[in-house]
């Protein structure tokens, strides 16, 4: 609506080209001025710092680990190559790959399961009953685990007691758990919100078509719910890259993953210029996987 | 105010980016308590003319005034003219009372003022009783009516209507076209319609306007436009058409592909290529020429289709090359009832047709 | 769109898939259940029931390091959900209603990459920032911070809210005399209001959450509670992290609640 405009132009005069326009420009303002405060600060506070990352990758590490604008080098970057960085590296895309695939396979029936409810009461009860652990302090619900994998935690003495494990804390098992409870909901929302959007009609028909249960689903449901299957992976996939409170607790030295690794750059390690790269590629990872979300055209907000 | 220009569009032009020109150079008048019709296909303009009128669109070029005042670029808010809405846009999160004095209150009409005239819409559109109601708690129809006494309640100089009945069903859409009329006639103000439904301008309007692809084709009588088409597009538009090519003979007959000659009403020179028009229930069917009264047109031809419609039949009638009648015949006892394979005469009267050059 | 026969494939496996749901709810609730259960047990090591007691909950009213992390906290949150629900509010706004003139391409990924973006880098890259600009590390860069994410999904929220809105409410309201600004308070503010409260809810929920940025970006003296028990954690497991635990997810669940009460009503 280009109207709405108490302007200061003649307004009794007939319309011509340059009003119009003059219109249009006024309301491009209007929406500039509503969208330039939030743009402003994330310029300032998002985009600037992101920037800041990669620049101070390539600087030099002062004394105390700090970076120095000068004699410029890829050390950082080329370290990424380093035996054990990269052992570091590869177990995190590893364990963020699989943590994406289990949420996947089991967030999948899960919201399938929500969604085929016949009742739109059942469904969002359903719903609430998952929002309500989903918005619980996620330190609370690390800690949870923390405590039932320790020695005398309930689950080690269900292991214990059955013979199939022993403790299991601080150990990759461990921290899968952890990732596992921690983003299964970042998939399931997703997905049910694709899955529920189905028009189960196409179903029937590919029922009456293929004749066979597991073929329509594959051939029609599963493709249907695409934009709630890329969704929920990314919301899973990167943020797995770089978790960093879960391994932390439920994890060990032996368990580093890059999470932990970036943060003792900055702690212990003292050499931000090498963790700024570290950060500068899971940010490059993030990038690439928000392009590939934006063209596979499935935006569900 | 009567003889007055209630709506007055000169050389109204609206281009949307480089290509697309949703109203090109429209010229028209709605005159001052006149039911008027904006009707025409979708896409055609019709409801982008509305909205210029309203003040929710700026013209690209052009002039629009209401009761010789130049509107110009003045926002919505500050023309005369009040708009029911296709969706009714009844703000959700007000009752009805709220809904309908909404407007009153922008304009700082003080509190008993705004009291007695909402009263007052509220009953005109028979709704007395439901004013506490929130608008999901309404029907289609009820919905309907309180957009229209939201719009009246501020005494607009013009009533504008986007497709108020789209949504309702057709009985429902029927009633409400007769209380529509009724309402226009009490409070007396001119009201400009948007429609696509030929058979809803032709009821409900003292003049129509028909247009297609942003252009004005004609304005008229609803009679006007329904008896004397200028052109096909209008004469296909607006109720049912049978359409035969043919061509303007020397002595200003029309002779058909298949050599029968028709007389018709045209203004074309002979040797014009035209297309003969004439409207179904215009058309009679007889067993042979000696029983079709003389001095009219007759055409022979077969049944090759009936089609029951209730209160009336259609006879598809093949004439042979010159292509095939649809006649209508009402369904009342005295009507013969013919069965495909029969030899019939189509028989019109000479001024039934109308052959339009194009 | 209803559903039919044709969308369950089986009851074989409409039973696994049953399963398979109450298990998954296991899952999620039965750790934090633990939790509760035990910040109310008198037992001194974690894990271990005692008896009931109130004891850890005493110890934690007493403690007042974490007092004061509760009550940095409490001000951080405050803040932040308020300039970030207004501003989101405002980007949603902008992207919605003034589509054609703001550049979508650009904007739209900006405001979208906080959501998705790992707290370790934001942590980084935020620190990096505060650093180089000269900003002295304490409440005020925790709160600068929180704003930074925050935004993003107070837009998102009160987006999907919009975009539920008939745009012909807003030309009805002008149709009937109401001015820009009229419009704007009486019409679409009360239709986006269970948005903007939506997405200010989640905005407190996240500054409440928030760890690992904190963790960064705070200077001393100036720590969170989340941040706090991080520590506690890390340290040495004692049962009064259970009671605090509680705390936080109880005081969650009234955040939850309230979010949803608020979705209700429309």
């Amino acid at each position: 609506m280009t109207m709405l405009d108490e302007g200061p132009d003649s307004p009794s005069e007939a319309a011509n080209p340059e009003l119009e326009r003059r219109a249009q420009r006024r309301e491009s303002w209007r929406g500039f001025f509503h969208a330039v405060p939030a743009y402003a600060y994330l310029v300032a506070f998002f985009v600037l710092p992101l920037i800041i990352v990669f620049v101070f990758s390539f600087a030099s590490r002062g004394r105390t680990g700090r970076p120095i604008l000068e004699n410029w080098n890829v050390d950082g970057w080329t370290r990424l190559t380093d035996p054990l960085v990269s052992t570091i590296v590869g177990r995190s895309l590893f364990v963020a790959v699989l943590n994406t695939v289990l949420c996947l396979i089991i967030g999948y029936a899960f919201a399938y399961w929500i969604a085929t409810r016949p009742k739109q009461s059942t469904r969002t009860l359903l719903l609430i009953l998952v929002l309500i652990p989903f918005w619980s302090n996620f330190l609370v619900r690390t800690y949870a685990w923390r405590i039932l994998l320790d020695s005398d935690g309930y689950i080690t003495q269900i292991g214990e007691f059955t013979g199939l494990w022993g403790r299991m804390l601080f150990t990759l098992p461990a921290v899968f758990l952890g990732l596992l409870y921690g983003y299964l909901p970042f998939m399931v929302l997703p997905l049910y919100a694709a899955i529920e959007r189905i028009d189960w009609s196409l179903v029937e028909a590919g029922r009456d078509l293929y004749a066979s249960g597991t073929r329509a689903f594959l051939k029609i449901t599963l493709p249907l719910s695409r934009p709630g299957i890329i969704a929920g992976s990314i919301l899973v996939f990167i943020p797995s890259l770089g978790a960093y409170v879960t391994p932390d607790i439920l994890g060990g030295a032996k368990t580093t993953l890059l999470g932990n690794f970036i943060v003792i750059q900055f702690g212990a390690a003292r050499n931000w210029p090498f963790g700024s790269a570290l950060s500068g590629a899971i940010l490059i990872v993030m990038v690439l996987a928000t392009i590939l979300y934006f063209r596979s055209g499935a935006r569900t907000v | 105010m009567d003889g007055q220009i209630a709506v007055g569009l000169r050389g109204v032009t609206k281009r949307f980016g480089e290509d697309v020109i949703a109203v090109n150079e429209m010229d028209l008048e709605i005159r001052d308590g006149e039911f008027f019709s904006l009707l025409g296909p979708s896409g055609c303009g019709k409801t982008t003319t509305l909205r210029i009128i309203a003040g929710l669109e700026f013209p690209t070029n052009g002039s629009v005034q209401i009761y010789g005042e130049e509107m110009g670029l003045r926002p919505p808010n500050k023309r005369p003219v009040n708009t029911v809405f296709q969706s009714y846009a009844l703000f959700p999160h007000m009752n009805v009372e709220e809904n309908v004095s909404f407007g009153l209150r922008m304009q700082n009409v003080d509190d008993v003022e705004v009291r007695r005239r909402t009263g007052k819409a509220i009953d005109l559109v028979r709704l007395s009783g439901m004013e506490k109601r929130r608008p999901n708690a309404l029907s289609g129809g009820q919905q309907q009516r309180v957009a229209l006494a939201r719009a009246l309640v501020n005494q607009p100089k013009v009533l504008l209507l986007d497709e108020p009945l789209g949504a309702l069903d057709l009985k429902l859409r029927q009633t409400m076209q007769l209380e529509l009329k009724d309402i226009q006639n009490e409070v007396g103000i001119s009201f400009v319609y948007v429609t696509h439904d030929q058979e809803e301008a032709l009821t409900m309007s003292d003049r129509i306007g028909v247009m297609n692809e942003g252009e004005l084709v004609q304005v008229g009588r609803s009679e006007d436009i329904y008896e004397s088409p200028v052109n096909l597009f209008v004469a296909g538009f607006v109720g049912d058409m049978v359409f035969l090519p043919g061509e303007i003979a020397e002595s200003g007959t029309v002779r058909l592909a298949g050599g029968e000659t028709v007389q018709a009403k045209t203004n074309s020179a002979p040797g014009t290529k035209v297309t003969l028009a004439v409207r179904p229930e215009k058309l009679h069917l007889y067993g042979d020429r000696s029983e079709a009264p003389s001095g009219r047109n007759a055409v022979a031809g077969t049944v090759t289709r009936r089609i029951f419609y209730g209160e009336a039949l259609y006879y598809e009638i093949d004439i042979g090359a010159s292509g095939a009648f649809d006649v209508r015949v009402e369904n009342v006892p005295s009507a013969k009832r013919w069965d495909v394979g029969d030899d019939v005469i189509v028989d019109f009267h000479l001024e039934a047709a109308t052959a339009i050059a194009e | 769109m209803t559903l039919h026969e044709g969308a369950l494939t089986g009851r074989r496996v409409e039973r696994l898939l049953t399963i398979n749901g109450w298990l998954v709810f296991a899952f999620l609730y039965l750790p934090i259940l633990v939790v509760i259960v035990f910040s109310f047990s008198g037992a001194p090591n974690v894990g271990t029931w005692g008896g009931f007691s109130l004891r850890w909950y005493e110890r934690m009213l007493g403690n007042d390091p974490l007092l004061h992390a509760l009550q940095n906290t409490l001000w951080v949150a405050l803040f932040s959900t308020i300039v970030a629900t207004v501003f989101g509010t405002a980007a949603a706004l902008a992207l919605d209603r003034y589509r054609k003139w703001v550049s979508g391409g650009t904007f739209d990924a900006i405001l979208y990459m906080p959501v998705i973006i790992p707290d370790v880098t934001m942590a980084v890259m935020l620190l990096l920032w505060f650093t180089q600009i000269g900003l002295p590390l304490g409440r005020g860069t925790i709160i600068l911070a929180h704003i930074a994410f925050n935004i993003s999904f107070v837009a998102i929220v009160v987006r999907a809210r919009l975009a539920n809105m008939d745009p012909a409410m807003e030309e009805a309201a002008a149709d009937l005399y109401a001015s820009r600004w009229a419009t704007f308070r009486r019409v679409t503010l009360p239709l986006i209001m269970p948005g903007v409260l939506g997405g200010g809810l989640l905005a407190l929920t996240l500054s409440l959450d928030d760890v690992v940025i904190t963790s960064f970006v705070q200077g001393p003296g100036s720590t969170t509670l989340p941040v706090h028990v991080f520590g506690l954690i890390r340290k040495s497991v004692t049962p009064e992290i259970n009671a605090v635990s509680t705390l936080m997810v109880t005081a969650s669940m009234i955040l939850v609640f309230a979010s949803l009460a608020i979705q209700r009503r429309e």
